[in-house]
């Protein structure tokens, strides 16, 4: 497998797997955002879809440690473009005028991804770990219906939902850049699609933050009634 | 004697004796500078002012200067070849610049591209990158044969010669955040990858200028598109995109030897 290990060791190999990890990510925002969603309209469903979710063996033991695999991987690959990058210029210039010719979000994808890993280290501790424990090692009786109301309940504190909102605004600035980038790694490009994929970037990385930042902040200021 | 228009500036000169040295900046003024000169004269100015006062002129790298070597570099006020699009250093005017300006002068930066002296670089890792496989390997003089046996879309033609027009100045290189020389690459890559006499090495030939690419020490693309907002030739990054797809293709499908 000798070119394998060239192919995925070479420059465009390694941009080329980073893309497919976020594509691949993209596609499970979307997915969370979906069934997230539903707990703003109809708390049944909300309570089926998350039941099953957390439940059925093949999201739980198939599909989780592939998406845990998925991010893990876009996140150390990450790191390691970056050090070869930093490594790739030495010397700094004295005066750089960075924004003279590239945006602020191409340039910085390593601090907005930072943050977003702070998040999902937030996540982990704040619902995911509980979540484990909740159902494989103190092992409750299976409620079906308890999704809801602990989703709602974990919006009361206004701490978390700033946490949220400012998550999901770097995640914003982190797609603005990433969405149409990794498409460019893939070598994806043509004159009557690109313009499309720009397009459905920008529209994505404003819709789908917005979203999940409007779900906390809808579940916080309708706690009480 | 002054003139009425003339500028007078303080250079920010990047001096270092050799490739030991650790180097500085140094600072030095220039008075007088007619609007109308280029970069490179107000340095020769500045260089005639150094050797009069029995100081070491400042290296820098210069050829035509009508700019199509790629030779002269410099990294002027935080950007390849200064302020300005589509241009070299050598078509740079000291009309962008007003009087009282400070103007920082800077060699490329790159650990591909070590610097010799002051503001010289060697880019001697752009030739090996062309000789891993930037050629056909044909002979293509004096058995020319009727341009109707071997019809080119004329749209590929123009994308062929658009890449074609790369000068290998580096400032593809001098501008990425990352130091990466796919601009560069991708524009020898798509030269040849476009027409019909480049394709039968094409898959060859992009996997070994990669490899000498990444050996060479240059970074990643992170697709911010600096590169593509410096060139003085315009190269665009759809060149990139195309790099990738040769090598990734040419990486999935070559059999092994």
């Amino acid at each position: 497998m000798s070119w394998f290990k060239e192919t995925f060791g070479s420059s465009i190999g390694r941009k080329f797997a980073m893309a497919l990890s976020a594509l691949f990510l993209i596609i499970f925002l979307l997915q969370h955002l979906i069934i997230n969603l539903t707990s703003v309209f109809s708390e049944e469903t909300f309570n089926s879809l998350s039941h099953f979710m957390g439940t059925n063996p093949v999201v739980q033991f198939a599909l989780q440690p592939v998406l845990i695999i998925g991010v893990i991987f876009h996140f150390v690959m990450g790191f390691i473009l970056e050090i070869r990058n930093k490594n790739a210029r030495e010397v700094k210039y004295a005066k750089n005028e960075g924004g003279a010719n590239s945006s602020w979000m191409s340039r910085n994808m390593i601090w907005s991804g930072l943050f977003i890993l702070f998040f999902l280290g937030f996540h982990f501790a704040d619902f995911w770990i509980p979540e484990i424990i909740h159902k494989y090692i103190e092992v409750h009786p299976d409620d079906p219906n308890r999704y809801y109301a602990e989703t709602v309940h974990m919006f009361e504190n206004p701490i978390r939902v700033g946490i949220y909102t400012l998550s999901f605004v770097f995640l914003a600035l982190h797609l603005k850049h990433g969405f149409q980038s990794a498409f460019q790694s893939m070598g994806a490009r043509h004159s009557k699609y690109t313009p499309m994929i720009k397009k459905i970037g920008d529209a994505y990385s404003i819709v789908v933050p917005a979203l999940y930042i409007f779900i906390a902040v809808y579940h916080h200021f309708t706690q009480a009634i | 004697m002054s003139t009425a228009n003339g500028l007078n500036l303080t250079l920010k000169v990047w001096r270092q004796k050799n490739n030991k040295d650790k180097g500085k900046l140094e600072s030095y003024q220039v008075t007088d500078i007619s609007p109308d000169s280029s970069f490179l004269e107000m340095m020769d100015i500045l260089n005639e002012q150094l050797i009069d006062e029995g100081q070491d002129p400042v290296a820098f790298d210069h050829d035509c200067r009508e700019g199509i070597c790629g030779t002269c570099s410099m990294y002027i006020n935080g950007e390849a070849h200064g302020p300005g699009r589509g241009i070299t250093t050598c078509q740079l005017h000291m009309r962008e610049f007003k009087n009282g300006d400070t103007i920082y002068i800077e060699p490329w930066r790159a650990k591909a591209f070590p610097v010799l002296k002051d503001l010289v670089v060697d880019r001697s890792g752009f030739d090996r990158i062309m000789a891993a496989g930037g050629f056909i390997s044909v002979n293509t003089s004096g058995n020319t044969q009727d341009a109707n046996n071997i019809p080119i879309p004329k749209l590929e033609a123009d994308k062929a010669f658009d890449a074609a027009t790369c000068i290998g100045c580096g400032a593809c290189v001098a501008s990425c955040k990352n130091a990466s020389a796919m601009l560069f690459v991708s524009a020898k890559v798509s030269q040849f990858a476009l027409l019909p006499q480049g394709r039968p090495e094409a898959a060859e030939r992009v996997q070994n200028m990669v490899k000498q690419m990444d050996e060479e020490g240059f970074g990643n693309c992170s697709n911010t598109g600096a590169c593509e907002v410096e060139c003085p030739k315009g190269i665009s990054l759809e060149n990139i995109a195309r790099m990738n797809r040769e090598y990734l293709s040419a990486s999935f499908k070559a059999e092994e030897a």
